[in-house]
């Protein structure tokens, strides 16, 4: 039994963000951070080694960098770890992401007793597209938005959100989850397990490796080929200042309720 | 003919999933229908509304042509009562690979974000997430960029074509991105809730709207999961969306986030009004995530938005900035926040908001 | 000398700043207030292996080195001094010496329930009547058949009322040297908390470090088992000087933290107080103040990182001794350390006497580093007397 997590290395979106001249995100200039929702995954899957034994695979699509990503991953417990990576799959939307991170999850090997953990979404994208549609290129059930996960034998019973409540939802294994943050509280590293994840089995899926599987249609992968296309981007305008209230006391308290009192605001 | 996802030539029409729970349509598909009746009507084509349910009352399935939606597709089924991926999936797939709607929305709900992806997968087309603006029109698209962005419209060349142009925020909000889907169909977009403004009921429009019952090929064995039970929480949900007063909390609370969080809800009670809160907010847990406004959380447009500690990261600003009177108490004068602000007050919110509440208390006395 | 921080070192510095964020500086105020041991982040740390950090493998550690060890403690007392004490001696004073002076069957016993935390370790040095002057011992141990009877009692004894071994010195005979002077025989012994007469006392109000336990061990014929006797006996003095060695570089590191921590809070709060229309931060005073400090401590930030290293070659089988280096460390930091905490108090004006911000605490915190494991005077004895200046 195994638990494969995909996981994104994303730019820091809640610290300082530096836009380029063209309207592109400076990503160079940003600290760059495990997505949140893929830690909740990540824990997810650790609590499942916890109880079981079962192994924990880490894969991720980017750059080589994500390594150090990844090697975090394994020094809080997971095992092994992927890193989907190169240039003919740079640009790619969630569609082309989606086949590639198929093809890549197939070649770790979903077996009958498995599962596959997702975050929600990634906060540079936001789009909480990527695991469903991982989920229908493997022809696994999904269930998204989990906040709890209960494991009987190969049946799990999941509490998944909906705005205004929650389902009850049963699914058998092998299937795919996408996790949020109510789940669970990421652990963090251990000083152990940092000592050993240099030495921990660590592999590169490039184009080559992963190009004759069926679900990589190689036309539809990368920028080029990816179904979506960026048409604009832009940087939304400021609106004008308004009026500054003058000091912070009772005074300009009043005066101001005063105001939008005339303005028939309140 | 077979389904051929490149085959554009072959796709027409708007399609708006008309989600329902509990054989209620749920008020984004009403939001949705009125966007998508201004996109028909630049295409030239049929608007149509499809409900997947079991038992939904005709007078709703009717009502959808009151908001736009010149015909409306039902599918009813037994497993179709309640969603579930599997299911709803291979009846709206069956549908579209039937009918071949060129343009396809869903509202970005829980459910439609599930749904959405699914079928984009299957359907081989590319989908667009929690969009906030839609056009096909390329001068309405510039309209749009001119009020909504910092290019240079009338210096800028722009590609003539009727494609699906859809605006959404990026990178958490600090950009927006307007994606298209040129050599797939249908083009698919989630749409945010509560962005899209609903249009007046029409009644002639309902009386007009032709329901189309739909067959459907279903068996239990298409779901690989079961809804053992879906529950409401009972926890009072907030309702940013639909509120006339807003009074909202940012980090700017982090000294004593309990005490922060009872003076915003002191403030919105005397203002008749709801707390919201910024992402870093609901990031620490200091609030429930339905009290999110901003990129991930709500937009909303009230008659009053107060940003106690809040700086204006161009997601939250994103999120509220459409309101008709911004009111802003920060700490630093520099937060862009009071770049948005009609009315700014520099000081800590610890001291302004019991003062401001005495204010507004004395003025009501 | 090459200060480059492994990848590992780089990943461990960043697991111990976002404990210390997220865990750590949130209880702060806390600890300090209410002289809250922090029990429940005690054991957070003991699950992330921050017990036993530089002890090998195969007795139980983290298999990491004494570097790693150091920043732990520099990152925790950044934020909260206490936590940073508590990790120090439970790791220098009480592992150390039994890793180092300890027989197989000791190291084996007592070593890997304290490496993962799920014992905590104290050592009983300093008495009433000695403190710098450890030959001022009164405690002693009778030999009585097959084991030891202790009587006399310790003070100030950090984690004394949460640790579960001690690392005890008492009187165990008198020596004659060969010019006919006598002086006290001292010996080492691991003592557990429940052995029979063995007690602890009275818990001290202190300045700073109010978290920290520290409290006196009352021995009243205690019993302490034969083969808990550490290292030959005799050889306590040695023992226990060997051991500071280690310990000083952990409260340099504490130092460190503090002054580190210290500037971190001065910078955010000067950059967002406005005073005469400006912020603090655009006072040129403000700016070289804070210049004169980041130097400063970059230079303490060296002495230590220099100690640490040294002692780890030590225990890589270095054929070298520390003592100086750990004495400059802990003298340089130390003295830093509330150098800095005043100057920044000073910056903060009115606002940093009150306990609205760290910086009054942090004050406080760092006073004792000049005093603990060796005073600053003691420190200065070290290094002259290896001058050579007599």
């Amino acid at each position: 039994m195994k638990a494969i997590v995909c996981v994104k290395q994303v730019p820091d979106t809640s610290g300082k963000v530096s836009v380029n001249e063209n309207g592109t995100l400076d990503r160079a200039s940003m600290a760059t951070i495990t997505n949140p929702d893929d830690l909740n995954a990540v824990e997810a899957a650790l609590k499942l080694k916890d109880e079981t034994g079962c192994e924990v695979v880490v894969v991720s699509m980017g750059p080589p960098p994500a390594e150090g990503m990844l090697r975090e991953l394994l020094a809080r417990g997971c095992d092994k770890a992927v890193l989907v990576s190169g240039r003919e799959f740079g640009g790619s939307d969630t569609y082309a992401t989606s086949q590639i991170l198929a093809a890549a999850v197939k070649k770790v090997g979903v077996g009958p007793e498995d599962i596959v953990f997702c975050g929600r979404q990634a906060i540079d994208g936001d789009t909480a597209q990527v695991g469903p549609q991982i989920a229908e290129k493997l022809g696994l059930p999904q269930v998204t938005y989990v906040a709890d996960i209960q494991k009987e034998g190969n049946t799990l019973t999941v509490k998944r959100m909906l705005e205004d409540g929650f389902m009850k939802i049963k699914v058998q294994t092998p299937c795919l989850l996408t996790c949020i943050k109510e789940l669970n509280e990421p652990r963090y590293m251990s000083v152990g397990g940092i000592w050993d994840c240099y030495q921990k089995p660590y592999e590169v899926y490039d184009y080559e490796a992963l190009k004759n599987d069926p679900l990589i249609d190689t036309d539809t992968i990368g920028l080029q080929g990816s179904p979506t296309n960026v048409y604009k981007s832009f940087t939304p305008p400021q609106k004008g200042a308004g009026t500054m209230m003058e000091g912070a006391d009772k005074a300009a308290c009043e005066k101001l309720v005063g105001i939008l009192h005339d303005k028939q605001v309140i | 003919m077979a389904f051929d996802s490149k085959d554009t030539a072959a796709f027409k029409g708007v399609w708006v999933f008309c989600e329902q729970r509990e054989g209620v349509i749920m008020s984004t598909s009403y939001q949705l229908l009125s966007e998508g009746r201004k996109l028909a009507d630049d295409l030239g084509v049929e608007l149509c509304g499809v409900v997947l349910g079991k038992g939904v009352n005709e007078q709703f399935l009717k009502s959808l042509g009151g908001y736009g939606a010149d015909r409306v597709y039902y599918a009813e089924h037994d497993l179709l009562e309640t969603y579930t991926t599997d299911a709803y999936t291979k009846v709206l797939c069956d549908l579209i690979e039937d009918k071949k709607p060129e343009i396809f929305l869903i509202g970005a709900t829980n459910i439609g974000r599930d749904l959405g992806p699914r079928c984009a997968a299957r359907l081989h087309t590319g989908l667009t997430a929690d969009c906030t603006h839609l056009d096909v029109d390329v001068e309405k698209y510039k309209d749009f960029l001119r009020k909504s962005s910092t290019i240079d419209v009338d210096n800028t060349k722009f590609e003539e074509n009727k494609n699906l142009k859809m605006t959404r925020p990026a990178f958490g909000g600090h950009l927006m991105a307007t994606i298209i889907c040129p050599r797939f169909r249908p083009q698919m977009s989630t749409v945010r809730p509560g962005v899209m403004q609903t249009q007046a009921f029409d009644e002639a429009g309902a009386a007009k709207t032709v329901v189309e019952k739909v067959a459907v090929a279903l068996a239990a064995s298409d779901l690989k999961t079961e809804v053992l039970s879906v529950e409401k929480t009972a926890k009072q949900m907030v309702d940013l969306i639909g509120a006339d007063v807003i009074v909202s909390v940012g980090r700017g609370i982090s000294k004593d986030p309990e005490a922060g969080i009872k003076l915003a809800e002191e403030l919105a009670s005397v203002l008749g009004g709801v707390v919201g809160a910024s992402r870093a907010v609901v990031d620490a847990d200091w609030i429930d995530a339905s009290h999110q406004v901003g990129q991930t959380g709500k937009t909303v447009h009230p008659r009053l938005y107060v940003a106690l500690g809040i700086s204006g990261a161009i997601q939250h600003l994103a999120g509220m900035q459409d309101s008709e009177c911004i009111v802003a108490v920060n700490k630093s004068e520099t937060a862009p926040i009071f770049q948005a602000a009609t009315y700014g007050i520099c000081g800590d919110l610890f001291k302004v908001v019991p003062q401001l509440i005495e204010a507004i208390k004395a003025l009501k006395a | 000398m090459d200060f480059t921080l492994s990848k590992e070192q780089l990943m461990a510095q960043k697991l111990f700043r976002e404990f210390a964020q997220n865990e750590v500086k949130p209880l702060a105020a806390t600890v300090d207030e209410e002289e809250m041991f922090p029990l429940e982040n005690v054991k957070k740390m003991a699950g992330l292996g921050f017990f036993g950090i530089p002890v090998p493998r195969e007795y139980g550690g983290q298999g990491a080195d004494t570097l790693t060890y150091a920043m732990c403690v520099e990152e925790m007392s950044k934020v909260c001094a206490t936590t940073g004490v508590i990790i120090s001696a439970h790791t220098s004073l009480c592992i150390d010496p039994i890793l180092h002076y300890g027989t197989e069957e000791q190291k084996r016993k007592y070593v890997p329930d304290l490496a993962a935390g799920k014992k905590i370790g104290a050592f009983g040095l300093t008495e009433p009547g000695a403190g710098t002057d450890a030959q001022g011992q009164q405690t002693v141990a009778v030999l009585e058949d097959d084991h030891w009877v202790l009587n006399g009692s310790k003070i100030f004894i950090t984690n004394a009322g949460y640790a579960d071994v001690f690392v005890v010195f008492a009187i165990t005979g008198t020596v004659v040297d060969k010019r006919g002077r006598k002086s006290k025989e001292i010996s080492a012994f691991i003592v557990e908390r429940d052995f029979p007469g063995f007690k602890v006392g009275k818990h001290e109000k202190k300045m700073g470090i109010r978290g920290s336990s520290t409290c006196e061990l009352i021995f009243e014929d205690c019993i302490v088992p034969k083969e808990n006797l550490l290292g030959k006996q005799g050889r306590g003095f040695s023992i226990a000087m060997g051991t500071l060695d280690g310990g000083r570089i952990g409260i340099a590191a504490q130092a460190l933290g503090i002054a580190e921590g210290a500037i971190d809070e001065t910078i955010k709060y000067t950059s967002e107080r406005v005073q005469f229309g400006r912020r603090i931060s655009q006072q040129q005073n403000t700016q070289f103040q804070l210049a004169d400090m980041a130097a400063k401590t970059q230079a303490a930030k060296y002495l230590v990182y220099a100690a640490a290293c040294k002692k780890q070659a030590v225990n890589n089988g270095l054929k070298d001794r520390y003592t100086v280096e750990a004495a400059m460390a802990k003298l340089f930091a130390a003295e830093n350390a509330s150098d800095v905490t005043r100057r920044c108090l000073q910056l903060f004006g009115g606002y940093g006497y009150t306990r609205d911000y760290p910086i009054e605490r942090m004050m406080r915190d760092a006073k004792i580093t000049e005093i603990y494991e060796g005073t600053s005077e003691v420190q200065r004895m070290v290094i002259s007397g290896n001058l050579g200046v007599k």
